[in-house]
């Protein structure tokens, strides 16, 4: 490597740390005190718990003293489902758009595109009033309904660009084959899509999770509420409690992460693909 | 086993043509390949018959019976793909008999057809493999076993050889020839390549623009080429074609003239004074000498050496470009005058629209 390799490569990896720390340290923040008493939180935020001030009196609020529980199990079926049927539904749909020719095909796939281009918080009044007539108003339903319509389109866009990569001899050679469309598409299309699946399914899964607003409008009740609303009942309007709050927070980043280590590799692949061939 | 009829073959994309009204009787057990230029019809002809493409208008029959409406499965073919197109995801067996299992063959049948497969065409060792762990030449092997496990009716191969290097597209060129002597199968073969037309048809079908120019046995192509595309196509280097003019005829014997060349006179009843020719004669059939039924002559530019023979190019008197073979250790040099003759039965001999006329040879 000559000096100007090694100056740049160094360069680029000091942006890339700088980013990283940007990242990756309100996280920290956020994980480290909450396991602190709440005098240490503020005393010292940026010091890691001691033996003095190391507590887990957030969690044992936010387990005990609240439907944190519940909330949690409303987040993660609510983002689960609506992720099966957003690469479901968006895998069947993006098949079908680039795979067959029929009558509106095109207009068709310029109605779905307008999903990513209009966000779907325009619509909020009228989701509500519909949701409110087909009596599914204060349901976990409405929710994935809502997050389905959401996450479908780019999801119908990011996997037609990858049904399109795979060679189309391969479905002319299931079909000399014998083998029924439907089989075509779940046995040999499917499993050659698994880095766009998991590619749309970080981009499906984040936003949803991380969803405040729709579950504010349509859910009511402590038994529909997910993770994110959950949290808003710690910050009072005179008085926050910062241990659950931290320690809500916390429960709240951990299935992202886990989510993303798992399907990081997969997801790599399905970013760079056709970039590196 | 089966045979194969197509009548009046039509396929159109909108304004294109690109089948014009095919005709072709395939017999069974036949060895048929459809050859010609890139874009002439041939792999979309051969995408027809399995079923992945529709016609315009025509029909198909595989085995006596209309298939125009059947599935590629239903139909009774199975297809060998240019690019291989195994399934990435599955190793050898399953790539095999992932097919059968929608076509009804009991498992145990599938392991009886996959085991025979695998013996013949050595992949015994390969079938617990990934496509991505194979050669070139083991991939197109596992592409040939999975069509010939499926025992279709006929096979269909579009271009199987082009994707792999010159050493092991003859071999696997003997591998097919070995294949159709064994399953004495019908097979219908889309190659470019014209070596592999000839060495392994029993009967060729050349195409252009949509159309068949000439059906018929490799020799007889080589031979008696119907028309001036045919006779083009077929031989490499390329026939040498002059232009030329009937003067005079005298007792079923035509006198052709032309410039860069001896006047000669032909064995063709058929022809009238003033008639427009073209004569055609390959390069392996002119010699050096001084003189013969056909003689023309010119400078030597430019000699490829390929060893058992030798190219030369000449640049005639009147501009044009001439090939010739020239066998042995002796080659002419660059800036040597030749003079190059051909025996008369050598001579092709096309009218003003570029269709063979016929000699009166004994």
């Amino acid at each position: 490597m000559t000096v100007e390799q090694r100056a740049r490569s160094l360069s680029v990896h000091l942006i890339l740390i700088a980013y990283s720390v940007l990242a990756i340290g309100p996280i920290l923040l956020v994980v480290m005190n909450s396991f602190k008493v709440r005098s240490a939180i503020f005393g010292a935020p940026l010091v890691p718990p001691g033996a003095s001030t190391f507590s887990l009196v957030g969690y044992e609020k936010v387990l005990r003293a609240s439907h944190m529980l519940t909330y949690y199990s409303n987040s993660l079926i609510v983002t689960l489902v609506s992720m099966a049927l957003v690469l479901l539904f968006g895998a069947m749909a993006a098949w079908a758009l680039t795979e067959y020719r029929f009558r509106g095909s095109t207009a068709l796939a310029l109605f779905l595109s307008i999903g990513i281009m209009v966000p779907i918080r325009l619509g909020s009044v009228a989701i509500l009033s519909m949701m409110r007539s087909a009596g599914l108003n204060d349901t976990l339903a409405a929710l994935i309904l809502v997050y389905v319509a959401q996450g479908l389109p780019m999801s119908i866009f990011i996997l037609s660009e990858f049904i399109q990569q795979i060679p189309s001899d391969l479905r002319d050679a299931a079909r000399c084959d014998g083998v029924p469309e439907t089989r075509i598409f779940l046995e040999v299309v499917a499993p050659l899509l698994r880095p766009a699946i998991a590619t749309v399914a970080v981009f499906t899964i984040v936003p949803i999770w991380n969803d405040l607003w729709f579950p504010l409008i349509l859910t009511s009740s402590d038994s529909t509420h997910t993770v994110t609303l959950g949290v808003q009942q710690f910050l009072g309007q005179y008085i926050t409690d910062w241990n659950s709050v931290l320690a809500a927070l916390s429960m709240a980043i951990l299935p992202v992460v886990v989510i993303y280590v798992i399907l990081s590799r997969q997801l790599i692949a399905g970013l760079t693909s056709g970039a590196v061939k | 086993m089966a045979n194969l009829r197509i009548e009046h073959l039509n396929k159109r994309y909108g304004a294109t043509t690109v089948l014009n009204d095919i005709n072709l009787g395939i017999e069974n057990g036949e060895f048929v390949v459809l050859v010609g230029p890139s874009g002439c019809g041939k792999s979309t002809l051969l995408r027809m018959i399995a079923g992945l493409d529709g016609a315009s208008s025509g029909d198909i029959h595989i085995a006596g019976k209309l298939v125009n409406t059947l599935t590629p499965a239903a139909r009774g073919i199975a297809m060998v793909f240019q690019s291989y197109a195994l399934y990435p995801h599955m190793n050898v067996r399953k790539n095999m008999t992932f097919g059968l299992k929608f076509t009804g063959v009991a498992p145990a049948e599938r392991e009886r057809r996959v085991a025979e497969a695998a013996r013949m065409l050595r992949l015994e060792e390969l079938l617990d493999r990934y496509p991505r762990d194979l050669s070139g030449g083991q991939r197109q092997r596992v592409a040939i076993g999975r069509a010939i496990v499926r025992e279709p009716a006929v096979f269909l191969f579009d271009e199987p050889l082009s994707n792999l290097d010159a050493a092991l597209r003859i071999s696997t060129r003997v591998e097919i020839a070995n294949l159709h002597r064994m399953l004495k199968a019908t097979i219908v073969y889309v190659t470019h390549d014209q070596v592999e037309a000839m060495t392994l048809a029993d009967r060729i079908v050349v195409m252009n623009k949509g159309r068949i120019e000439q059906v018929g046995k490799p020799l007889d192509l080589y031979y008696s080429p119907a028309n001036l595309f045919v006779a083009g196509f077929i031989g490499s280097p390329a026939m040498n074609f002059l232009e030329a003019k009937v003067e005079s005829v005298v007792d079923g014997c035509a006198r052709v003239a032309g410039t860069g060349f001896r006047s000669l006179d032909l064995p063709v009843a058929s022809l009238k004074v003033g008639d427009a020719l073209t004569l055609g004669v390959r390069p392996e059939h002119l010699a050096r000498g001084a003189d013969g039924p056909f003689a023309t002559e010119g400078v030597v530019e430019l000699v490829e050496r390929l060893g058992e023979a030798s190219f030369a190019y000449l640049r005639r008197a009147d501009g044009r470009m001439f090939v010739a073979e020239v066998r042995g250790r002796q080659t002419p040099t660059p800036g040597e005058r030749v003079t190059l003759v051909a025996a008369a039965p050598d001579l092709h001999v096309f009218d003003a629209s570029g269709l063979r006329v016929a000699m009166q040879i004994d």
